[in-house]
């Protein structure tokens, strides 16, 4: 069982005031802590599982650079076999459909069985990237797999729904998996464990390796604009020492009729 | 002037919210720019469904086939991108559903269309499409534009858009004979499977204390029992919890969850991810206790409280239960 997970390095934004850059074609990130997206961590952890019960190698692979290559070596430690990235400078020039297109231009020569990406990423949240690779793949795909069993030659999968409805299918392999949280508990990655993972093969690509060029790789939906959200109302916010917004606190809830 | 598609949403029989939400806005920008609204229904026996919708498109194309009976997005993408061909829309929209987000992007490549997901708001500036959506979890909005093109698809998130019926309509119904009764399937549907009930129902709870990411660790939850208790509420929980197995999934409140209802919602280190805030559109109110006073949360909330949840909320449980002893 070969396996091929597709990562991404993303910028933490909670408890952050972001900046939003001069062209206003994104923000500010110099200033931000990066880690590994939340869903891509759970599709790394899924593919080593399966591995370690089924045999076979894990490729984690992303396109980025080389301060990306920490979420690689990341993947490396909690136990995929080798890593890949794709070097093609700004990344923010391409959209999902161009990022779509190096991934499956990479996988398509390499040995594969699933291909996992993960369902979202924490920054774009876009939710475009696995369905497209596994279109020009040509190979078939579940959606917010929460469970996965290999049987003789398929894959039986469980997708959400929403409102907690799961629904089971068995899959032809090759197949794309877009993996949901949830799914398993993530092991532990130690600075330790990085630092050992160091030996592990991590492999660099350029776009003229790939035989691609810009053009081909130019986006069909371009960001024209990003800005703070819109003023709403908003929260009337509780202010004053911790006593007076208890006070409060309480008097809304007995008001509301929750206080007996 | 050209068509608007609607890819109409159903499950088990029944149309999902999302298809009206979709129709309404397909209506309104048919009404602004002289477009016609078709809703494309894939499924099988799904005639009370192009009824429920009838009076809101003006065609409805129906393949009603035995093999539809399951959704297959491999199946799907190839009808819809064969109709795309056929009619060249402008747009395509889809819900941002599980299978809506499976289906789309297969669908942009396969039609070589652009493509934008969860959109919240579509405009059309000088002819030139421009589709909102969020960044970084709604802390940064994004006006995306496209490549020319003959149609672009859209993926619409549920909820914002009203469900009401908009303009005059009666729709033109065209069934049409399923071109892929061959089509080799490279996945088969198994079955539904449902979340195991627990002992408590939150979507029957007054008051709910909910706990989210912010609490850091599992043994803080404690904290959040405790006020729970105080208030005699019930604890539900945001989806990062559930994920971490610190509190059963029948806890969770948003889209992959419940839907609440409660009088009070109290939120605890929660940020208010929509999908989280889907399922508590029917509280009566809504009072945040968050350190990051720029946490979407509070865009929504009645109330919020911006601090550290671990020094305040020992303080309101203390609070509660002084006021109780009396
Ligand atoms: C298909 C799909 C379905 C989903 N379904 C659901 C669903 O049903 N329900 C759901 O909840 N989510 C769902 N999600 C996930 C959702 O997108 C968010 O990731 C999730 O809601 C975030 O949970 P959270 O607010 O607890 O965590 P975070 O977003 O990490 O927020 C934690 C918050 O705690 C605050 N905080 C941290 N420390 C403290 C402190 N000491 N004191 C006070 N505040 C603090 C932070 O400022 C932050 O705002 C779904 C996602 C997808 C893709
Ligand atoms: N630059 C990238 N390199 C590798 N994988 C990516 C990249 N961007 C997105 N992905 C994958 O696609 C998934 C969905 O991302 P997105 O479509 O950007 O929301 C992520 O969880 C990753 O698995």
């Amino acid at each position: 069982m070969d396996i091929v997970v597709c990562v991404k390095r993303v910028p933490l934004t909670e408890e952050v005031d972001l900046v939003i850059d001069g062209q206003k074609k994104g923000i500010k990130k110099d200033q931000l802590a990066f880690v590994l997206n939340d869903w891509d961590n759970y599709a790394i952890e899924e593919a080593v599982l399966l591995t370690e019960k089924h045999g076979g190698t894990v490729t984690a692979i992303t396109v980025g650079n080389e301060d990306d290559e920490e979420v690689l070596r990341r993947c490396l430690a909690m136990g995929a076999d080798r890593a890949i990235r794709i070097e093609a400078g700004d990344t923010s020039r391409f959209d999902s459909f161009g990022i779509s297109k190096m991934l499956s231009r990479v996988v398509k020569d390499l040995p594969f069985d699933l291909v996992f990406t993960g369902v979202l990423a924490d920054d774009d949240y876009c939710g475009m990237v696995g369905m497209m690779v596994a279109e020009q793949l040509g190979i078939t795909h579940a959606n917010m797999v929460t469970a996965i069993e290999i049987e003789d030659g398929k894959v039986r999968t469980t997708s959400e729904l929403e409102g907690g409805l799961g629904e089971v299918s068995l899959i032809e392999l090759p197949a794309l998996l877009a993996i949901q949280t949830g799914i398993n508990e993530p092991r532990y990655v130690s600075i330790l464990g990085i630092r050992k993972a160091a030996k592990k093969e991590l492999k660099v690509m350029d776009l003229s390796e790939l035989g691609m060029s810009d053009e081909e790789l130019s986006p069909m939906a371009i960001i024209d604009e990003v800005y703070l959200p819109p003023e709403t109302e908003g929260a009337q916010i509780l202010a004053g020492d911790p006593d007076k917004i208890a006070s409060d606190f309480l008097e809304i809830l007995t008001k509301k009729g929750v206080m007996e | 002037m050209s068509e608007l598609f609607v890819v109409a949403e159903h499950r088990l029989g029944e149309i999902r919210e999302i298809t009206f939400e979709m129709l309404w806005k397909a209506g309104e920008l048919a009404q602004e720019h002289s477009h016609t609204v078709t809703a494309i229904l894939l499924g099988h026996e799904v005639s009370p469904i192009a009824e429920s919708i009838s009076d809101r498109a003006d065609k409805i194309i129906i393949f009603d086939d035995e093999r539809l009976k399951n959704f297959n997005a491999d199946i799907y993408k190839e009808t819809i991108a064969g109709l795309i061909e056929e009619s060249k829309p402008i747009l395509t929209l889809i819900g941002n559903t599980s299978r809506g987000m499976e289906l789309a992007p297969c669908l942009a490549v396969r039609a070589g269309l652009p493509l934008a997901t969860d959109c919240i708001d579509i405009m059309f500036k000088d002819d030139k499409l421009i589709a909102q959506r969020q960044m970084y979890s709604g802390k940064i909005f994004s006006d995306v534009s496209f490549a020319p093109s003959a149609g672009y698809i859209l993926t619409i998130r549920s909820g914002v858009f009203s469900k009401d019926r908009i303009g005059d309509r009666q729709a033109e119904i065209v069934k049409k004979d399923f071109p892929l009764k061959d089509m080799p399937l490279k996945k088969d549907f198994i079955e539904f499977v449902e979340t195991a009930a627990g002992d408590v129902d939150i979507s029957q709870a007054e008051l709910l204390i909910s706990v989210g990411r912010g609490i850091g660790e599992e043994e803080n939850i404690s904290l959040v029992k405790e006020l729970a208790e105080a208030l005699n509420g019930v604890v539900s929980c945001s989806r990062p919890i559930v994920d971490k197995n610190w509190l059963p999934k029948h806890l969770q409140v948003g889209t992959s969850g419940k839907s609440v209802s409660p009088k009070v919602y109290i939120a605890v280190g929660i940020s208010g991810a929509f999908q989280h805030m889907a399922g508590v559109s029917g509280a009566g109110t809504i009072i945040a206790i968050n350190k990051d006073p720029k946490a979407p949360i509070f865009r929504t909330a009645d109330y919020g409280i911006v601090d550290d949840l671990f020094k305040i909320v020992p303080v309101l449980k203390d609070r509660v239960l002084e006021t109780k002893k009396g």
